[in-house]
């Protein structure tokens, strides 16, 4: 399931993961795994480690997400910073990622919450919007509303 | 008509702009005279930032005897829900490529 929660506030991506909480966590938090399926990493799950993700660049984009570990409860809850980086980290996504692991029958149940979007000068696209963005996604939920 | 989503994005960050457009999403079809009234700033500022959204597609004019009608044009916005999504998306297939992981891991 995926929604974008009030517009662009935040991110939650969510789904039942038949595996137990032990397992994802490894998945989540050692950089060899979270390689196979996220990004390349220098990862550590230690509050207060800088680390990057690195992807090839494309247009617009440099591939490296600055990050920084924000909570750490294993098997529970991981936190980290998600920003742009170098000479886009003034003007690109600041951004924080939170995966929750619950455990569930047969599972875990494994939410993705990325939150932070909507700061007005974060984000290059938003740059001169200032605090008036917020205002303005009240008005862009109507008119997306009305979308067909 | 495609319009990338630098253009919507960079023609709502004008903040007079952006407070017309907002009006006309709020009190729906309005006169460049009603319009200049509320913002703030000459007629002839307020044109052109209609013609600057209009170019966006963001508004929609219409012509009626001397005066010129603008609407917000809902459909507009597309670009930017569609970007909006994009994250969404990247995690969608990062969930896939995990869950994929998952199944080769041993426990």
């Amino acid at each position: 399931m995926t929604e974008l929660a009030t517009a662009t506030r935040s991110l939650v991506v969510e789904r039942l993961m038949p595996h137990p909480p032990e397992k994802v966590w490894r998945a989540l938090t050692q950089a060899p795994l979270l390689e196979q399926w996220l990004m390349k990493n220098d990862f550590q799950p230690i509050v207060g480690r800088r680390f990057n993700f690195r992807a090839d660049p494309i247009p617009h984009w440099n591939g490296v997400t600055d990050c920084e570990v924000l909570a750490v409860e294993p098997n529970r809850r991981l936190s980290y910073s998600w920003n742009a980086s170098g000479d886009e980290a003034a003007t690109g996504i600041t951004t924080t990622v939170t995966w929750t692991l619950t455990p569930t029958e047969g599972g875990t149940h494994l939410r993705l919450e990325q939150s932070g979007f909507r700061h007005g000068n974060d984000d290059l696209f938003y740059q001169g919007a200032g605090h008036g963005w917020r205002k303005m996604l009240a008005g862009l939920e109507r008119v997306a509303a009305g979308l067909s | 008509m495609h319009i990338a989503p630098d253009t919507v994005f960079r023609t709502l960050a004008d903040p007079t702009r952006r407070a017309i457009f907002e009006r006309l999403v709020r009190d729906g079809e309005q006169t460049v005279r009603v319009l200049t009234g509320h913002s703030g700033v000459s007629q002839p500022a307020v044109s052109k930032h209609l013609a600057v959204l209009k170019l966006a597609g963001l508004v929609r004019d219409r012509p009626q005897g001397r005066q010129t009608h603008y609407r917000a044009e809902a459909q507009g916005l597309t670009p930017l829900i569609d970007w909006m999504g994009l994250y969404g998306a990247f995690w969608r297939d990062r969930f896939d490529a995990l869950e994929t992981l998952l199944n080769r891991m041993d426990q």
